[in-house]
């Protein structure tokens, strides 16, 4: 024990520093989006910022197009979202239940095109949306995004579409109704955790998207909210970082919270299986 | 029924991705310029995209380029975030609840956030970077570009892709270590093995999946990254000597509306990254089969 103590300390003091390094950027963004342009620009860096001020935020919502491309970012996220979860429930629900010919195929394809490079893409899609006159159009990114979206949606919720004991599906049936009435009435409500955590990650991927929403909006007022920040700052002209900071932190805030909510959740669907060897 | 209910999906796939992935095997067979964009209409070239391509020494050294990126990326993201993960079942609980939070906040921040943090703290003027390297004696870093050389800017790159990395790592291998058995290590140690050998022997063999898994995500990852170094570095300050294939892809191809060009890169680059899938799928199509 007297010489476990002492190690077990020294872990912990290396624990805090590896939690310090890591959490740096995060406060640091944080930090620096409350401080004061004098303090911003000091070349004696203060940690905690002495006179907190909102300047900042109040910039970065009032610059031209924050909110369009707020707005812009929910309308395609959620877009996106609502079609992909429709769409591979059924899809996700055949693949728990069902064996039939092709599945095999289908689940690599289903994993395959998670892991298709985006640069990749870029190219076709986009010579196929302008050739459809969809470039520089909401409707062209939610396309986009749903390539993307509909295999994760479909792997993530055969995960959850499994997790669903087949005791009480066939008690729905004893019970008189066919399958479909089983899944409904039984499946349905045992899914919806499922289903919220698939959503809100699907939601956090697609706010986060850049590539595809940089390359096919052009003009500021179709474009997201990510494609704006990129903007605030771009190579080495003059930028105030205060600003920059103030936008960063709001933009990040939503992500932030959903991903609390659904990490537990999810986050494996990636991994699935190598844990449980 | 599983076609009914499979249907919706396939065939919304095959519209968004399964016809532009035909039309880019036609496109690569093209020259398709910014005047065939307008028109809808390239001109049948034959392979000669992708003998101009294979023929361009930029294209073997970007593809060399990326993949030594890839290989220190992935080995910093594995072995960091792996020792992490044993640190945390080291540590008392209080400090293990507050790493693991701080791991998931870092991993929660939007990738776009990330890179305007760090284009701040590696500020040539007011970097937070540079005051601590010089507070802390390690040089003077007054006034340092950190974007002067190629190397030096895809360093930071990699600093900030491991840093976003290794909360995914860290926290999926914390995981599997609790089902490598206490008692086995415990065994070991009492047989007097050294806490080395106890790890090689004991814990490593059970986190072995895992590992496997993410060492192929990793790779798959960071191969085709291009949002980190496309932004940090700057799209002005894009060139031959710092591109990444993705990067690459993106400038030669769609920057320079040379579309059938950046048809055929696309397709060895897809090419690629599917041989480096097989591992990663077909443990995850077991995964599927088996359930």
């Amino acid at each position: 024990m007297t010489r476990r103590l002492p190690r077990k300390l020294g872990w912990n003091a290396l624990g805090l520093i590896v939690f310090a390094v890591m959490i740096f950027p995060v406060f640091w963004m944080a930090s620096t989006a409350f401080k004061t342009n004098d303090e911003i620009y000091s070349f004696n860096p203060t940690w905690i910022p002495s006179k907190p001020t909102l300047r900042h935020f109040s910039a970065a919502i009032n610059r031209a197009y924050f909110w369009t491309d707020v707005k812009n970012s929910v309308i395609v996220v959620l877009a996106t979202v609502v079609i992909a979860l429709i769409l591979s429930f059924f899809a996700a629900v055949a693949l728990a239940k069902y064996r039939f010919s092709g599945r095999k195929l289908f689940i690599v394809l289903v994993i395959g095109i998670q892991m298709l490079p985006q640069a990749g893409l870029i190219i076709p899609l986009y010579v196929v949306l302008a050739k459809h006159s969809l470039v520089n159009t909401l409707t062209g990114v939610t396309l986009v995004y749903l390539t993307f979206a509909l295999p994760f949606c479909v792997w993530t919720l055969r995960g959850f579409v499994l997790g669903i004991p087949k005791e009480l599906e066939e008690a729905a049936m004893v019970d008189g109704s066919t399958r479909l009435g089983a899944f409904v009435r039984i499946l349905l409500p045992l899914i919806a955790p499922g289903l919220v955590a698939t959503s809100v990650f699907a939601f956090i991927t697609s706010w986060n998207e850049f590539i595809f929403a940089n390359t096919l909006l052009s003009s500021g007022s179709k474009q997201t909210i990510t494609v704006w920040l990129s903007y605030l700052w771009s190579g080495n002209r003059a930028v105030d970082w205060g600003e920059i900071m103030a936008a960063s932190t709001l933009i990040a805030i939503p992500v932030v919270i959903f991903f609390l909510l659904v990490q537990r959740r999810i986050a494996f669907g990636l991994t699935a299986g190598a844990v449980k060897g | 029924m599983p076609y009914l209910l499979v249907l919706p999906v396939v065939a919304v796939m095959a519209a968004i991705l399964g016809y532009p992935i035909y039309y880019l095997v036609r496109l690569s067979l093209q020259k398709y310029d910014l005047a065939s964009l307008i028109t809808h209409q390239g001109t049948y070239a034959g392979l000669y995209n992708f003998s101009l391509v294979l023929h361009d020494t930029v294209f073997w050294h970007t593809l060399l380029r990326t993949i030594v990126f890839t290989a220190v990326n992935v080995s910093l993201t594995m072995v960091l975030g792996m020792l992490i993960a044993l640190l945390l079942v080291r540590v008392s609980t209080w400090v293990r609840l507050l790493l693991t939070a701080g791991l998931v906040l870092v991993w929660a921040m939007p990738p776009v956030v990330a890179v305007q943090v760090w284009g701040w703290m590696t500020n040539i003027q007011n970097g937070v970077l540079n005051y601590i390297l010089t507070e802390l004696h390690v040089g003077n870093y007054f006034q340092h570009n950190w974007y002067a050389t190629p190397t030096s800017q895809l360093a930071m790159v990699t600093s900030l892709i491991v840093w976003g990395a290794i909360p995914f790592v860290t926290i999926t291998i914390f995981a599997a270590l609790s089902q490598v058995p206490h008692e086995l290590v415990e065994a070991a140690e009492i047989d007097g093995a050294r806490a080395w050998r106890v790890y090689k022997d004991v814990t490593l063999p059970v986190l072995m999946p895992v590992v496997l898994i993410l060492t192929s995500l990793s790779i798959i990852w960071d191969f085709g990254v291009f949002t980190q170094p496309y932004l940090l570095i700057g799209s002005g300050q894009q060139n031959t000597s710092n591109y990444l294939m993705s990067v690459y892809l993106y400038i030669e191809g769609f920057g320079k509306n040379q579309f059938g060009i950046g048809a055929a890169i696309s397709i060895l680059m897809l090419l690629i990254v599917a041989a480096m899938s097989v591992v990663y799928v077909r443990r995850m199509l077991r995964v599927g089969e088996a359930t």
